[in-house]
C-alpha cells in the first residue's frame, strides 16, 4: 500500500509571527515539520508496515525550497518527497494549495491513502483536506482519532460533538487524522544519516501544469483590507490567597448572581 | 447590486438545531436578504419550524442515507446553485460545516474563507474578520471574484436570537449522488455519556490545566467545582494530550470557542492558543499559583495560590451557602 503524507513546514510555532507587507505570514527564516503531521507520518509508517509493504511518499507545498521539515520526517522513515516551492505560488489561498497538493499527488502516482492533520498549525483554515479529495474525486474522511486499512478500504474513528462514529470507505481516499491519534517516532541517527539522500523531486507550479492564474493572489481571489490589533481586555483584581481568596471568588460569584 | 440570497449549511442532532446555525441564521437575517437554509439529516420539520423561527423561509432538505452529512449538504447545493443563485453560503466551523465548505468550494471553483468571527456586507462586496497570532491581530479580508462566497464562521461569534418566524417551507431535494465522495458511509454511531449542561452552550465553565497535577484532581476540583455551579467542565490543551480529559473538552485555537457568563480557568497559564477560545467570556476568574502567568492578564479575578487549597476551600464554602 502506498501512503502519501502531506506535510507542512512552518516558522516556528514557537516564535511570535509576523506579517510581510503583503499581509502574508512571513516565511523567510528556516521553517520545521508542522507538529501536527508529525501524527500523520507516522500513522503513514505504521499502516505501510502493517500492509505488508508499500512506500511513504511526501508532499510539500513551500517557499524557498525549504527541506528541513521534510528532512524530519524523511528520519522518520518516509522514502520520498515532492516540494512544490515556486514564487509564483505567494499568496496562495488554502484552494490554490490543494490545487497544487492534489497535482503532486498524481504525480507520486499508485497512491491507495493521502493522510493529513485536521488543520495547520499556522493557517489552520482546516479546508485543505476536503478540497485536496474532492479535487482528486476521492472520499474524505475527516478527523480521524483511529485508522485501519485492509480489503482495498479504509476505516476510521471520525471525532463528534458527542463521542465518535465509525465512517469507512473503498481506496483510494484522503484521510485528516487529529493530533495525539499515535504517538511520533524520533527519528534515530541512521534515520536522519540516511534522510540526507532519500530523493527530493522539486518541482514549479508549471511542472504540475498549473497556470499563474489558478494560484498566487490570482487565484486566490481576495484582498486584505484592513489589520489591526485586536481590543486587549483589561486585566482585573488581583488577590494573593492567604488562606480566604476563596471568600473573594464566593463574593464575586454571588455578585454575577450565579450562586 | 446588493446581496440578495443568502444560504446558511445547517446543521442539527437529535432533532434539535445547533447553536452555531442558530447563530449564524440571526446575522445572516440582518442582512436583508432573502435567508434559506440547507439541511442533510433527520427530522426536517422540526429542524425547518426552529430555522424559520431564527429567520429562514426556505429549508433545502437532503436524505443523507449513510452518507457524511456535509458531503450530502455540499453535493445539493452544487446541484441548486445555477437555478437559486445563492450570494453567500454560511457555514460553521464545525466538523459537518468544514466537510461541505471544502466540498463545494472545489465543485464552484470558488475560494473559502474560514475561522470567521465577523461579517461586512456592502452593496454586493463581503468582508470576514478573522483573528491571527492567538487573537492579539484582527484582519479583514475581502472576496474579490465572483460568488457565490464561503465563507466558514467560528461558533460564539453572534449572539442567536429568534425572530418569531413561523416555520420555514420544506422543499425536499431527496438524495443525491455524490459520487465518490459519497462512499464514504457512516457505519456506526457512539455517543460518550453527557452529563450536565454542553461546553458550548453553558453559562459557568469551569476548566483545568497541568497546575491540577494530575488526573484524579480534574475531577475533585475541576468537574466538582462545575457541577456544583450548574456549569460545563473543559480543559486546556495540555490536559488533553495527556490523555487526562477526552479532546471534546478542549477549549482554544484548536479546540471549541467558549463565551459563559463566568470562565473560572484553574491551574492554566494562559497561552494565546487557549486564551482565543475564551477571552470573550463575559467575567474570567483565575486561579494559578505564578503571579506573572499571562492569564491574569485577562482575568476581571485573580486568585494568585495553589489551587489544590483553593478550590477545596472554595467549593466547601459554597456548598455552605447554598446548602
Ligand atoms: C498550533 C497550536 C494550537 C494550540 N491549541 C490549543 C488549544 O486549542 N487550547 C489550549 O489550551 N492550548 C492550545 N495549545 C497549547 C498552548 O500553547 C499551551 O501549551 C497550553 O494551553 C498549556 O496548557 P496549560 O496552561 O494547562 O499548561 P502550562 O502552560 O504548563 O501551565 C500550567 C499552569 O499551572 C500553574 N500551576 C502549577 N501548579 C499549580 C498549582 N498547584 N496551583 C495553581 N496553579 C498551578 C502554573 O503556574 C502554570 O501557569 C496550542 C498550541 C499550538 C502550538
Ligand atoms: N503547503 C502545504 N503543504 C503540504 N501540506 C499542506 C499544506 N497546507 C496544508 N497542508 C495539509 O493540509 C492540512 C490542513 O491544512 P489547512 O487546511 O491549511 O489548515 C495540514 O495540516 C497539512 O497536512
Amino acid at each position: 500500500m502506498n501512503v502519501v503524507v502531506c506535510v507542512k513546514q512552518i516558522p516556528d510555532p514557537a516564535v511570535p509571527g509576523e506579517l510581510t507587507a503583503e499581509h502574508t505570514l512571513k516565511r523567510e527564516g528556516k521553517l520545521i515539520l508542522d507538529e501536527s503531521d508529525s501524527y500523520g507520518v507516522e500513522m503513514a509508517l505504521q499502516l505501510v508496515e502493517a500492509a505488508g509493504g508499500g512506500e511513504v511518499v511526501l508532499v510539500s507545498m513551500a517557499p524557498n525550497d525549504e527541506v528541513s521539515g521534510l528532512r524530519t520526517a524523511l528520519a522518520m522513515g518516509a522514502a520520498r518527497a515532492v516540494l512544490v516551492s515556486d514564487p509564483a505560488l505567494a499568496g496562495s489561498d488554502s484552494l490554490s494549495t490543494s490545487k497544487v497538493i492534489a497535482k503532486s499527488i498524481e504525480r507520486v502516482g499508485d497512491v491507495d491513502l493521502v493522510l493529513t492533520a485536521t488543520e495547520s498549525s499556522d493557517g489552520y483554515a482546516g479546508t485543505v483536506p476536503g478540497q485536496v479529495a474532492a479535487l482528486l474525486g476521492w472520499p474524505a474522511l475527516t478527523f480521524a482519532k483511529h485508522v485501519e486499512t485492509g480489503d482495498g478500504k479504509v476505516k476510521i474513528q471520525r471525532q463528534t460533538e458527542a463521542g465518535y462514529d465509525t465512517v469507512e470507505a473503498s481506496l483510494p481516499a484522503v484521510v485528516s487524522v487529529t493530533a495525539g491519534v499515535v504517538e511520533p517516532r524520533y527519528p534515530s541517527f541512521k534515520g536522519i544519516m540516511a534522510a540526507k539522500n532519500k530523493p527530493v523531486d522539486a518541482v514549479t507550479a508549471a511542472d504540475l501544469g498549473l497556470g499563474a492564474d489558478q494560484v498566487g493572489w490570482a487565484g486566490a481571489r481576495q484582498e486584505i483590507t484592513n489589520v489591526e490589533a485586536a481590543p486587549a481586555r483589561q486585566a482585573g483584581e488581583k488577590v494573593e490567597d492567604d488562606g480566604t481568596a476563596h471568600e473573594r471568588v464566593v463574593e464575586f460569584l454571588e455578585n454575577l448572581k450565579v450562586i | 447590486m446588493s446581496i440578495s440570497k443568502v444560504w446558511v449549511h445547517v446543521e442539527a442532532a437529535g432533532g434539535k438545531v445547533t447553536s452555531s446555525t442558530l447563530e449564524l441564521l440571526t446575522e445572516a437575517r440582518k442582512l436583508g436578504a432573502t435567508l434559506e437554509g440547507v439541511y442533510a439529516g433527520d427530522d426536517a420539520a422540526t429542524v425547518a419550524a426552529q430555522a424559520g423561527e431564527h429567520g429562514a423561509t426556505k429549508l433545502y432538505h437532503v436524505d443523507p442515507g449513510e452518507m457524511l452529512p456535509g458531503v450530502a449538504a455540499a453535493t445539493a447545493m452544487a446541484g441548486l446553485v445555477d437555478a437559486e443563485s445563492p450570494d453567500l453560503v454560511l457555514f460553521s466551523q464545525s466538523y459537518d460545516g468544514r466537510d461541505a465548505a471544502s466540498l463545494l468550494s472545489v465543485k464552484l471553483d470558488r475560494p473559502t474563507l474560514t475561522n470567521g468571527l465577523a461579517l461586512a456586507v456592502d452593496g454586493d462586496s463581503v468582508t470576514v474578520g478573522t483573528a491571527i497570532f492567538g487573537g492579539m491581530t484582527l484582519v479583514d479580508t475581502k472576496f474579490t471574484g465572483p460568488g457565490p462566497h464561503l465563507v466558514a464562521i467560528r461558533p460564539k461569534s453572534f449572539a442567536a436570537e429568534s425572530a418569531g418566524g413561523g416555520a420555514a417551507e420544506v422543499v425536499e431535494v431527496g438524495s443525491v449522488d455524490a459520487g465518490r465522495a459519497g462512499e464514504a458511509l457512516v457505519l456506526d454511531r457512539f455517543a460518550e455519556e453527557q452529563t450536565g449542561p454542553k461546553l458550548e452552550e453553558a453559562e459557568i465553565v469551569v476548566s483545568g490545566g497541568r497546575g491540577l497535577g494530575d488526573e484524579a484532581n480534574y475531577k475533585t476540583l475541576v468537574e466538582e467545582l462545575a457541577k456544583l455551579l450548574k456549569g460545563a467542565f473543559g480543559a486546556s490543551r495540555a490536559i488533553v494530550d495527556s490523555g487526562w480529559v477526552p479532546y471534546a473538552l478542549q477549549v482554544g485555537q484548536t479546540g471549541k470557542t467558549v463565551k459563559p457568563k463566568v470562565y473560572i480557568a484553574i491551574g492554566i497559564s494562559g497561552a494565546t492558543q487557549h486564551l482565543v477560545g475564551m477571552k470573550n467570556s463575559d467575567n474570567i476568574i483565575a486561579i494559578n499559583k505564578d503571579s506573572e502567568a499571562p492569564i491574569f492578564s485577562v482575568a476581571d479575578l485573580g486568585i494568585v495560590g495553589d489551587c489544590k487549597k483553593v478550590v477545596p476551600a472554595l467549593i466547601e464554602a459554597i456548598k455552605a451557602k447554598t446548602a
